[in-house]
């Protein structure tokens, strides 16, 4: 894999290479921003996911619809709190190792070892049996009905390689080496990898022994992927012809892709939701010049801010009318979302005065504004923005636009007053956005929101199995929730792709792309 | 003329400074006339930018997004108030150009003050005492030269934003910007003043005042230091060009002034964004603005350098 | 003789010591490496031990020391962001980095001393004045704008060069050269002249003002009096004397091209050192920056110290000065 003596890395080579390459469909891509690693149990992170996606794959998987699928599952059953998972059979890896119950336990193990980001996300799990070969027990700490949606990013590996290359565990920080599994890749996907220069270079060429074969539309035979960071030399490279496909292409130049001869756009809307939010929960803001007391403690503030924003003018002047203005912190099609509860929260400018009036902020206060400036559609222009409509009712906003390794640290450890955040939600119900976001213990809520009925309705519905009871329940919390106001939504974003008109590529509302539905001409 | 508003200190230094010689080549070169005639300009419009703009761009309440993105005036679906069009937030191009002019020149300005006082006096105290003090001070000057300016910037700046309180990160910025780009700058002088005072000192009216006891303090401000400044000024002013285009790659990397109150380098990076969008003005007018100011100050101070050269003559 | 080059062997380990002293602080000064290395969820506990492993409850000039003897070893550590190890990562960018640097360099050095004695020759012709001229638009354009403009004209409206990134990547042993292959040469074109521009518009006015000043001495003006041929002494007498500074030159300037190249990287996405700092930058990646800065010091020392001993080669004057 590493020492083939030439490398041939150019992409332009590869589709130019006279004979055989007329034969092969090869799709050059690229994205802003490259894998952080290979090491499937490593980064919690939607581009590595994504990327490790293509050559690894779980028990359960999406379609691009967000249908869920078996994968190396071929079917699963739930009673009470145990769940069992049948195996698909005659699976191989790469390396030819078959794929067994031992290497999901081993996997399962390696994602919970205290250094995987992945812990948290199967925290439900407490014990993996193999009941034999190709059927494995999974038990959960009480009725878990929505276990499989947690699964869909869990990848399996081999048991026998990682522990003959010392990679039992994903990270080793004493050790002061890079863990194998960081660079090499030995998976059951649709595609090996060739070789791969972090942030440079990454080949991969299809699996002929995968198990999928023939029973998907794709028919790529490589894939090639350099990733580029200034949107504007990305989008260079698409009107050039050097790639065939961007993933996250600016907003304002969709226009320009649509126009140039041979290239197409597409977009669809995404689970995904963009908002501020406002620390309510600490007695004295850190970076305002009201002390002793917190502003946006009181509710009528937080309404004021929500009214004062003119989300229209976001979608059609920052966004060129790609986002749909929101009422609520998460997506249409996650198990939660109403139009009534999605209803755009109306702009009015007089009543947000009157209400920081009557809060006794006529005359306004300052707060810094933490935003992130590489992570989400046009996100520090949606805060200049802000800060702009804010500024209209006396709100004095400082902004610091950061890069999201910086950012995202910040709300994670609570040392922010006010900041922007999107979340998206891949298991498509609202537990996922209650538990992290809006229960008082919620490791991403830090607005410090806290109510008595939203915490008991996390909690109950983390085990309620009865869908029309546990709809009813989401229902009434987001009720709450929008009486509250602890955050102010902005709208939910659409993704857009760009690619030459030889690229068939079916989007998805979580922006992975999905190489095996992938059709060239 | 245009050196002179550099030039500080008592009005002695005024005559000497632009004695006759340099005036004449002044007078006499249409190029140095047009660069200072356009240099000037630069400076005072931005300078006055408060009173000749016709909108304050850094006041969030005056801005409207629905104003956004329009083309100038003279373009179709333009608007008079807006001459140049508006960038993506609603702003008035012409006048964000012109408080972002002002906001790049001065951080050039603040720079190149810091590295020339701090240059001259390190150059200026290390030709004149010479042994310990010159080692010293001129290795550190090494070291410096050692680690490239906008390497440097960078990394000060990167750590200036750590390690600052997260409340004055903000208010800190430029002076963050500032004192990076000054800093990486102050080796330059120190060489030309030290090799200047070098000069100066074996002189025989020099080495009297010594013997006849005047006051080292006084012989440096009086004899010494006069006679550094015709090529600090040069180098003065080929650093201002050099700070003010540091400041705009810094804020191009992202690495300087936030967009909320934007430098030229920081609408550049923003019009980069747009290069593909059609909406050219956002891209076009603050790098225009950004390379005439940049190559009028060039221009001077390529005059300057072969005015204050004897030889050349 | 040997006593100035021990000398400046000295000064050179001295100012390495000094960049090894501000590298290690980065470390102290930019967060808690702890922090860095594992995850949110990580208990007191674990905290504690990888305190312990690493040494970080050590005195600081135990730790620098340790800093040292491992970064003389060319260990400094893993990448926080990428988990690997931080001379490797620079060994597999250096090659990108030192090519473009190099194709730049040759292209400012062999147009900007050309064009300098030319300019320098003639003093007042047109062509001259044109040259001059454009050069100093040259220094008055940041690098990125050049850049920006250069993939807007030849990528994307004329198609004739790619508009980023290394093609052509041949390896050879360790070192992935581009320069072995058409692709190569056409995806260096764009990024090595951006790069060279300013270096090379330095050159071309440094070489002009020593050609003027040279042209000037008595003993040129002693060579015309016994009737040599103009081109004997142009290039006989004149160019020879113009060497010293223009060697300094391209000291300073290797060095200025690895410094800029952070910047022609990023705008060309050149898969390059440059490149890598600035990633580590935004993502508080601190070995890779400490360790960047040093191969960056490193580099100038290297380079300086050739070219003091150069001088004493060519200018026997200074051999006698010591300075």
């Amino acid at each position: 894999m590493k020492n083939r003596k030439y490398l041939v890395a150019g992409a332009v080579a590869l589709a130019l290479c006279s004979g055989q390459a007329m034969s092969e469909n090869v799709l050059r891509w690229t994205s802003q921003g490259d894998a952080l690693t290979l090491d499937p149990h490593s980064q919690n992170e939607a581009p590595t996911i994504a990327m490790n996606g293509m050559m690894y794959e779980s028990l359960v998987t999406r379609d691009p619809d967000m249908n869920l699928l078996p994968e190396l599952a071929e079917s699963w059953s739930n009673e009470g709190d145990v769940w069992t998972f049948k195996l698909r059979q005659g699976v191989k890896f790469h390396g030819g190792e078959d794929f067994t119950a031992e290497d999901v336990v081993f996997s399962f193990e390696r994602a919970r070892h205290e250094a995987s980001d992945f812990k948290e996300q199967i925290k439900a799990v407490v014990e993996i049996n193999v009941v034999d070969d190709h059927t494995i027990e999974l038990k959960t700490d009480g009725p878990n009905p929505i276990l499989p949606n947690q699964l869909t990013s869990l990848f399996m590996v081999d048991k026998g390689w990682a522990e003959a290359n010392n990679s039992v565990s994903p990270q080793d920080y004493a050790a002061g080496e890079e863990t194998y599994l960081v660079r090499n890749v030995n998976g059951t996907g649709p595609f090996k990898l060739v070789s791969r220069a972090q942030d440079e270079l990454t080949e991969m060429e299809a699996n002929a022994d995968w198990w999928g074969k023939g029973q998907f539309p794709g028919n790529l035979d490589k894939i090639v992927y350099k990733p580029i960071g200034n949107a504007a030399t990305r989008v260079a490279a698409l009107l050039s012809d050097e790639v065939d496909f961007v993933l996250d292409p600016p907003l304002q130049d969709l226009k320009r892709i649509e126009g140039a001869d041979g290239l197409k756009t597409v977009t669809v809307p995404q689970v995904r939701t963009i908002f501020f939010g406002m620390d309510q929960g600490i007695d004295e803001l850190r970076t305002s010049d009201v002390k002793g007391k917190n502003p946006f403690a009181d509710v009528k503030v937080r309404e004021a801010m929500n009214v004062a924003i003119d989300r229209k003018a976001i979608q059609r002047v920052v966004m060129e009318g790609l986002s749909f203005p929101a009422g609520m912190i998460t997506s249409p099609g996650v198990l939660g979302n109403t139009p009534e509860q999605d209803a755009e929260i109306p702009f009015d400018l007089e009543k947000a005065k009157s209400l920081m009036a009557e809060a006794g902020y006529a005359d306004g206060f300052s707060v810094r504004l933490d935003c992130p400036n590489n992570r989400y559609n046009n996100d520090e222009k949606i805060c200049q923005a802000a800060v702009a409509m804010l500024a209209k009712i006396g709100i004095k906003v400082n902004l610091e636009a950061i890069p999201k390794s910086q950012h995202f640290p910040k709300l994670q450890n609570r040392e922010t007053d006010f900041y922007m955040l999107g979340w998206g939600v891949p298991t498509l119900d609202s537990e996922y956005v209650f538990s992290y976001l809006l229960e008082a213990e919620g490791s991403w809520n830090a607005a410090g929101y806290n109510n008595e009925k939203v915490n008991e309705v996390t909690k109950a519905i983390a085990s309620e199995t009865d869908l029309d009871k546990r709809t009813m329940m989401i229902d009434e919390a987001w009720t709450e929730v929008r009486a509250d106001m602890p955050y102010v939504p902005i709208h939910h974003q659409v993704i857009a792709w760009g690619m030459g008109d030889k690229v068939d590529a079916p989007i998805g509302s979580d922006d992975a792309l999905r190489p095996r539905y992938i059709v060239m001409k | 003329m245009e050196p002179s508003t550099q030039a500080v200190k008592p009005p002695g230094f005024f005559k000497r400074l632009i004695d006759n010689d340099i005036a004449w080549s002044f007078f006499h070169s249409p190029t140095a006339m047009i660069a200072a005639f356009i240099t000037i300009t630069c400076i005072a419009c931005t300078m006055f930018a408060p009173w000749i703009a016709p909108f304050d761009p850094f006041d969030p309440a005056q801005i409207s997004l629905w104003d956004g993105k329009l083309p100038p005036s003279w373009v179709e679906g333009g608007q008079a108030q807006y001459i140049l069009g508006t960038d993506n937030q609603g702003r008035d191009m012409l006048s964000t150009i012109l408080y972002g002019g002002r906001l790049s020149i001065l951080v050039g300005l603040a720079a190149v003050c810091m590295g020339m006082v701090l240059g001259v006096t390190l150059g200026v105290l290390s030709g004149y005492f010479g042994g310990l003090t010159d080692t010293i001070i001129m290795r550190i000057a090494d070291i410096q030269l050692t680690i490239p300016g906008i390497l440097l910037a960078i990394l000060i700046n990167g750590i200036g934003r750590t390690i600052l309180p997260l409340e004055m990160r903000e208010d800190f910025a430029i002076f963050v910007v500032i004192f990076a780009i000054g800093l990486s700058d102050w080796p330059q002088f120190a060489r030309v003043a030290r090799g200047a005072t070098l000069v100066e000192s074996q002189k025989e009216y020099v080495q009297a005042a010594r013997v006849i006891g005047l006051p080292q303090r006084l012989i440096i401000l009086r004899h010494v230091l006069p006679n550094t400044l015709r090529p600090v000024l040069v180098i003065a002013t080929i650093g201002l060009a050099l700070a003010i285009i540091s400041e705009a790659t810094l804020s191009f990397l992202g690495q300087g002034i936030p967009p909320t109150t934007p430098s030229l380098g920081t609408l550049i990076r923003v019009g980069n964004e747009y290069l593909f969008s059609g909406l050219w003005w956002i891209t076009l007018f603050p790098a225009i603005a950004l390379v005439v100011l940049v190559f009028s100050v060039n221009l001077l101070g390529d005059w300057m350098r072969d005015a204050l050269n004897p030889k050349l003559r | 003789m040997l006593a100035f080059i021990l000398r400046r062997l000295g000064q050179s380990v001295l100012v390495m010591a000094a960049v090894s002293v501000i590298s290690f602080s980065l470390f102290n000064f930019v967060g808690d490496p702890v922090n860095n290395m594992v995850g949110q969820e990580a208990t007191r506990e674990d905290r504690v031990l990888i305190r312990q492993k690493l040494g970080l409850d050590d005195p600081i000039p135990v730790q620098y020391f340790r800093f040292m003897g491992n970064a003389l070893k060319g260990d400094f550590g893993l990448s926080y962001r990428s988990k690997r190890p931080v001379d490797e990562l620079i060994k597999e960018r250096l090659p990108a980095t030192l090519e473009l640097v190099f194709v730049s360099a040759v292209i400012a050095l062999v147009v900007g001393i050309c064009a300098g004695i030319y300019t320098g020759i003639r003093r007042d012709g047109w062509l001259s004045k044109m040259i001059l001229s454009t050069s100093l638009v040259g220094v008055s354009l940041p690098t990125f704008i050049i850049g920006i403009g250069l993939i807007y004209l030849f990528a994307v409206t004329l198609r004739w060069l790619p508009s980023s990134g290394r093609a052509g990547v041949v390896e050879l042993g360790w070192w992935k050269t581009s320069l072995l292959t058409a692709d190569g040469w056409r995806s260096v074109i764009l990024p090595a002249i951006t790069l060279s521009l300013f270096q090379l518009t330095m050159i071309l006015r440094l070489v002009r003002s020593e050609m003027l000043e040279v042209m000037q001495t008595d003993y040129i003006k002693f060579a015309r009096a016994r009737g040599l041929s103009e081109r004997a002494i142009n290039f006989g007498h004149a160019l020879k004397n113009t060497l010293v500074p223009v060697i300094t030159i391209i000291g300073l300037n290797i060095g200025g091209l690895i410094a800029f190249s952070v910047i022609t990287e990023t705008v060309f996405q050149w898969p390059g050192t440059g490149l890598m700092f600035i990633q580590a930058v935004d993502f508080a990646d601190v070995p890779i920056m400490a360790a960047y800065l040093c191969f960056v010091a490193l580099v100038f020392v290297v380079v300086n110290l050739i070219v003091d001993l150069l001088y004493v080669l060519i200018d026997p004057r200074i051999r006698i000065a010591g300075r």
